[in-house]
Parts: C-alpha cells; structure tokens; sequence
C-alpha cells in the first residue's frame, strides 16, 4: 500500500543495444558513528543503478562497492522480516520494497534512520523501547484454562476475519516511528503495540482482552492517538492501523460505560 | 589570567588539546543521539483509572454541544437584529434577565473553558520534553483555569443591571 509496485511502460525510451537500462543515482544517508563524531551528518553516495532495484539493492551497492563501514539491519530483503525499516524521502518504508522508479530517483534519495529511536550507528536504531511496549500489551494467547489443551482451539471463519488485519503485523517499528505522539513522548505505546494488543483483545479464543484493555487505557495508551493516520499511511503491510486503534477506544468506551 | 582559564576550560570540557587527535575513538565514544523520554520496563505502571477515557469522551461531546452553542451565540451577538452595533450594556443586561440566556452563556462558558484545557493539556503532554516545563505549563494553565470560570460563573450570577 506504502510502496506502489504497478509497472509503467517507458513512452521515450527505444529497445536496442545501446540503451542501458542504468540510471545516475544520488543517495543521500544520515551517518552518525559515535566512535568518530557527535554529529550526525549527511554523506552522498553517486552510483549507476536499474531503477527497477530497490533502495536496499542501492544500499548494498555502497556497502560492498563503495563505502563498507555504512551500517544498516536487513535480514530477508523481502519484506517479511521487517528489519530495515527507515526514513526514505522522509517518509517510513521498507528499503526492499521500495523501487528506485517509485521515488523520483532523478533527486537525490534521502536515507534516515526512523525517527524516535536511539541511533546507535548510521540507519540501525536501539528497538528495545519498541519492543519493550510490545511486550507491555501481552502479545501471547492468554486462557483461564490451566489445564493443558486436548484439542485444538477452534475458531469460526468469522470469528477469525474479525482480526486478520491485524495478524499481518511484521513488527518493523515504520508505524511507530512515524508517530508525531511518539516522536515527542517515547512513552506512550505506539502504533505497532497497540495493533498487536488489538489481534488478541478480538480474538475469539483468547480470554484477557479485559487485562489488555486496561493496560491500554492508561495514561500513555490509546487515548493519546491523535488520529493523524500516519502510522496507516507508512505501514508497508496496509493494515490500516488508525482502524485498529479507533476500535480498541470503542472497545473501552462500550465496556467502560 | 584569562588564557588559563581558557585552557583549563577546555580541558575539562573535553576538547582535545592536541592538534589533529580525534575527539572519540572505539574506546570512547560519543553519546548516542537519544529521543526524549524513552520506555522503560518501569513505563506505564502507574494507571490513573479511567481519566484519560473521560477526558477523550468529554472533548467529542463538549465538541458536538459547542458548535450549536457558540453558533447561536455569534448569530444572537454579532449578526441578527442589527448585528454587532446593537450590543452595549443594556442589551447585555437585557439577555441576562432571562435565565435562558443565563443558562446558555453559563454552559458555553464551563464547557469551552474546559474543552480549551483539555486540548492544551494534550498539547503540553505532546510538546513539553522535561517533567518540570510540563508541571509549570499545566499549573499555570489549570490556574488560569479555574479563575476564568469562577469568575466568569459570578458575574452570571451576581449580575446587577443597575450597577453605576
């Protein structure tokens, strides 16, 4: 949804011998290495490049080729694990499933860690506080049954449905990151936490949606969403987030009063 | 005198005295870039009840009484019966004689005032970095506050058109 895949034919360009496919491009990266300077600082890396690559392609380019000590998380490269999310042209992606044609490579491409989190070294960033929220909501099936299980727990397809949007979850941390809340209050949960609460609170086989409500009703959790819908706009997965959010407040809202 | 204070300064600070060393190396590294108010495992263990649900509920109802509210108060005020030229302090004292008006201008009054706090309130807990600027910020505003609806409240109330 983030990162719009749709091939566009070329009008201009003739098929021949003599075209290269190769195109000049200018990535702009945000280095910072303590071990170095306090600064961090903007650093232009020059390259030819198939702009039907990705932003990782080109950042592996410049690891390998040009300049071994930039520093960045990747582990798939396709999109599931969701290690390198960061800030490109300013705005969260995935960097292996953004296109160089998508972002108008005939400027020079910024490249920034996500905002919010400590920079430890150039794009890789300290996720514990990240994953300390996630852990906060209690991300694990809960039942009050303590007996071990002698069958499956079934679940309707409707039953199921209810939160499939929400199971798509990579943890990648674009969402959270791209919070104006969170930016100026690490504090506060987060997009990604509270998506992974809302995946258990309407599942159908879990029984502490009550517990994960509570936590959620506190200080720093879902009533500081502002609804500014820009964790929906930078999830490389779609999962329309802001949604999730809203019916977690209407959850409360319905139990509460 | 001056020039050894400087130098002693600069020690201290850290600025490397030698020409050409670098400041940090892997032994000593700078600090890292760090956002404001990080998650701790400590984070989040104080709850204080259902506060913040009321509040975002206060703010969505207030909000849906106040646009009738404040648009029948600019209509009376500002643009029928001969618009803004007619108000004066007898046509004042004239709209306080009816309890309705009385009622209406007491109701705009409480739930602006309050809705007004509630959204800078959030404005100062998104904005304000150090736990000092924010109890500051919000101590002034509640002050604010509470003298502008209790004043406003007695006037409503202890209005006498025939004051001189």
């Amino acid at each position: 949804m983030a990162t719009p895949t749709l091939e566009k034919t070329d009008g201009g360009a003739e098929p021949g011998f003599a075209d290269s496919p190769y195109i000049t491009v200018t990535f702009r990266v945000r280095r910072f290495n303590p071990e170095v300077s306090a600064e961090a600082e903007w650093q232009d890396f020059t390259f030819e490049m198939d702009p039907k690559e990705r932003v990782l392609d080109g950042l592996h380019k410049i690891k390998w080729d040009l300049d071994g000590t930039l520093t960045f998380r990747r582990s798939c490269a396709h999109g599931i694990c969701g290690s390198d999310a960061m800030r490109i042209n300013g705005k969260n992606r995935l960097a292996c499933k953004t296109l160089i044609k998508d972002i108008s490579p005939e400027k020079p491409i910024t490249i920034e860690p996500i905002k919010g989190l400590t920079v430890l070294k150039d794009l890789v960033v300290d996720m514990e506080p990240f994953f300390q929220a996630y852990r906060d909501v209690m991300p694990f099936l809960i039942t009050k049954d303590t007996n071990e299980p002698t069958r499956e727990r079934l679940q309707s397809a409707e039953d199921r449905e209810r939160f499939d949007d929400t199971t798509k979850c990579i943890l990648c941390a674009a969402c959270t990151s791209s919070c104006p809340v969170f930016w100026n209050d690490g504090q506060y949960f987060g997009p990604a936490a509270i998506v992974n609460a809302h995946r258990f609170i309407f599942d159908s086989r879990d029984e502490a949606g009550e517990q994960r409500l509570e936590i959620l009703n506190d200080r720093d959790g879902v009533w500081r969403c502002r609804t500014t819908f820009n964790c929906t706009d930078a999830c490389p997965r779609g999962i329309e987030i802001t949604k999730a959010i809203q019916e977690v407040k209407r959850a409360l809202i319905t139990r509460r009063i | 005198m001056s020039n050894n204070v400087a130098k002693t300064d600069s020690t201290a600070s850290g600025i490397g005295p030698v020409e050409g060393t670098p400041l940090y190396s892997v032994d000593n590294p700078a600090p890292v870039i760090e956002p404001p108010r990080k998650r701790t495992k400590k984070t989040g263990r104080a709850t204080r009840g259902n506060f913040e649900l009321y509040a975002w509920l206060f703010m969505r109802l207030s909000g849906v009484v106040l646009v009738v509210l404040v648009i029948g108060h600019l209509l009376v005020q500002l643009v029928l019966d001969g618009g803004v030229s007619k108000i004066s302090f007898a046509f004042v004292a004239g709209r306080w004689a009816s309890p309705f008006w009385q009622v209406w201008d007491l109701l705009m009054l409480w739930l602006a005032m309050l809705h007004g706090t509630i959204g800078l309130r959030t404005i100062i807990n998104d904005y304000a970095e150090r736990a000092n600027t924010r109890v500051w910020l919000k101590g002034l505003l509640y002050t604010a506050t509470v003298f502008t609806i209790l004043l406003g409240t007695l006037v409503i109330f202890t209005f006498d058109p025939n004051i001189r």
